[in-house]
């Protein structure tokens, strides 16, 4: 038994338009207003707005409480939820909530370790003691009981079905490289409906391994929709390519910003040329574009990539 | 084997503050392989704690003993005649061998002398490292005997996170190896990377301490 689902996100992949996703990172604040600033900036874009669960481990706003809060505003969200910081109990208790919240899109994600917060210039709670009593694709498999099958993860009924649209993360290039569509294809049976990736830089290398997912099967059971970060200085791309696992990024790339004089220009070519650049790849169903806290060149590079509603 | 490391000196000659005379007791067995609390380091420490409390204007008499096994009561017994002398045992080994110190010797404070932190083994002279989290519910068949669980740090079941770094290392230590990696890795070789396609279904992690203090009874050796 399948449970229908229509979400926004969901019609756009059905309907075969190129989907568009991107991403709010909740404040470190009890106060709304932030949240409600930064999706002002970029409603009416996209199909679904990812909003993040307590990313790099440090406290926010609950997923949650701001998806409630930007779904009011008329965006539709993506509420992440990561297995780090509640066991499947808690879990389940809070997608039943965020169901009845009217949200419907829901991003299953092992969540980065609390000793992440620690590497960055905040202190976080790197004392913490971590959950992880389910893993994502664990999770994955619990929503898809919710959903079809009206049944929590110990096999108790609820009284009806959580009508999600489920989405995994995908890190293509990541190590150990042969593994990765492996693990895509565990996601996808577990029930993924839609897959968004760790950030593309190296094209070449990420349509390899969509093209053995293709092969697989893969693209026809769930869309995947590839990550793209928008580049706003060389720095900042050598940076992600020696620290951040699973994105390569080209040199020429790197060497193309640094010669650049307007690099805030060069990045929202380099990020409509990449756009471009995904969407020819046969099995890619989107982009989940991220212009981390710099929100306000989003309208522009949505246009420059004919990626307005009007035109997808 | 069980693994302890020292707590800070502070800490120790902070919980001895006020006592005279004190047993520091070691293990020679867990705790002894991993040069946490063995006989070597019951007398290693025995004349730094004397010295620190003596600079904080404390004479303290220290009196060092190493048990074969702290956590076997018919070892522990052999502390019955020296616990009268004293006002306050410091155990070093496990906190298994610690409890049934401090369980025979009720009227005396137990201050623990190290942490324990692992079921590890010595991986290299000088470097131990985690190999097992008694989760209750062993998987090692699953994983071409690695463990994710004690391995992994976020104990994933299926698969590697997106946190593997380029040379293959965890992004949580970036000297400690990617499990899943490695389980990968033994797949190929072995040519049964299919293996670990099928999705492990959520744990059962209720054999471990989650299902409430461990109790395994077997009535046959009753």
């Amino acid at each position: 038994m399948k449970t229908p689902v229509q979400t926004k996100l969901q019609q756009a992949i059905a309907a075969g338009r190129f989907a568009l996703t991107l991403e709010i990172g909740p404040p470190q604040s009890p106060n709304p207003e932030p949240l409600r600033k930064k999706a002002e900036i970029i409603k009416g874009l996209a199909d679904g707005y990812n909003v993040t669960d307590n990313q790099t481990a440090v406290v926010r706003m609950s997923s949650i409480a701001a998806s409630k809060i930007i779904l009011e505003m008329g965006l539709e969200p993506v509420m992440q939820m990561v297995c780090r910081d509640r066991n499947r109990i808690a879990m389940q208790s809070d997608l039943l909530g965020a169901s009845a919240l009217g949200l419907k899109n829901v991003l299953a994600l092992s969540g980065d370790h609390q000793k992440a917060s620690a590497a960055g210039k905040l202190k976080g709670h790197p004392g913490a003691k971590n959950v992880y009593d389910i893993d994502s694709i664990q999770l994955i498999a619990t929503i898809k009981g919710l959903r079809d099958e009206a049944k929590q993860e110990g096999g108790d009924a609820i009284a009806e079905p959580a009508p999600f649209f489920i989405g995994a993360a995908w890190t293509p290039l990541g190590t150990p490289r042969n593994f990765r569509v492996l693990r895509l294809a565990k996601k996808i049976a577990a029930g993924a409906d839609f897959i968004q990736t760790q950030a593309v830089y190296d094209v070449p290398a990420f349509a390899a391994q969509v093209a053995k997912a293709r092969d697989m099967g893969l693209t026809d059971k769930a869309a995947i929709l590839a990550g793209i970060i928008v580049p706003r200085s060389a720095g900042m791309l050598s940076y992600m390519d020696r620290q951040v696992p699973g994105v390569e990024v080209p040199a020429e790339l790197i060497a193309r910003m640094k010669q650049a004089k307007d690099a805030k220009a060069e990045g929202i070519k380099v990020t409509v040329e990449l756009i471009q650049a995904v969407r020819a790849i046969p099995g890619v169903k989107g982009v989940h574009l991220q212009a981390i806290e710099a929100e306000e060149l989003l309208p522009e590079i949505v246009k420059a990539a004919g990626l307005s509603p009007q035109d997808r | 084997m069980i693994v302890a490391e020292w707590k800070p000196i502070p800490e120790l000659l902070a919980s001895l503050k006020g006592h005279k005379n004190v047993l520091l007791v070691g293990c020679a067995t867990c705790v002894a392989e991993c040069a946490a609390g063995g006989e070597r380091e019951v007398l290693t420490l025995a004349p730094v704690l004397k010295m620190g409390l003596k600079d904080q204007g404390q004479e303290v008499n220290i009196i060092t003993r190493t048990l074969e096994r702290q956590c076997e009561p018919e070892f522990v017994e052999e502390l019955a005649e020296i616990a009268p002398q004293v006002d306050a045992i410091m155990s070093l080994a496990c906190g298994i061998g610690m409890q049934l110190v401090a369980e025979r010797f009720i009227d005396l404070p137990l201050y623990p002398g190290v942490n324990t932190t692992s079921l590890a083994i010595r991986e290299q002279p000088g470097l131990w490292t985690a190999r097992c989290a008694a989760c209750g519910d062993c998987m090692l068949g699953e994983t071409f005997g690695l463990c994710p669980v004690a391995r992994c740090a976020k104990s994933l079941m299926n698969g590697p996170c997106g946190g593997t770094r380029k040379d293959g290392k965890c992004e949580v230590d970036e000297n400690t190896e990617c499990i899943w990696r490695l389980i990968v890795e033994r797949a190929e070789a072995k040519g049964r990377l299919e293996d670990l396609v099928k999705v492990r279904p959520s744990k059962n992690w209720s054999n471990s301490g989650h299902g409430g203090p461990k109790r395994m009874l077997r009535e046959d050796l009753r």
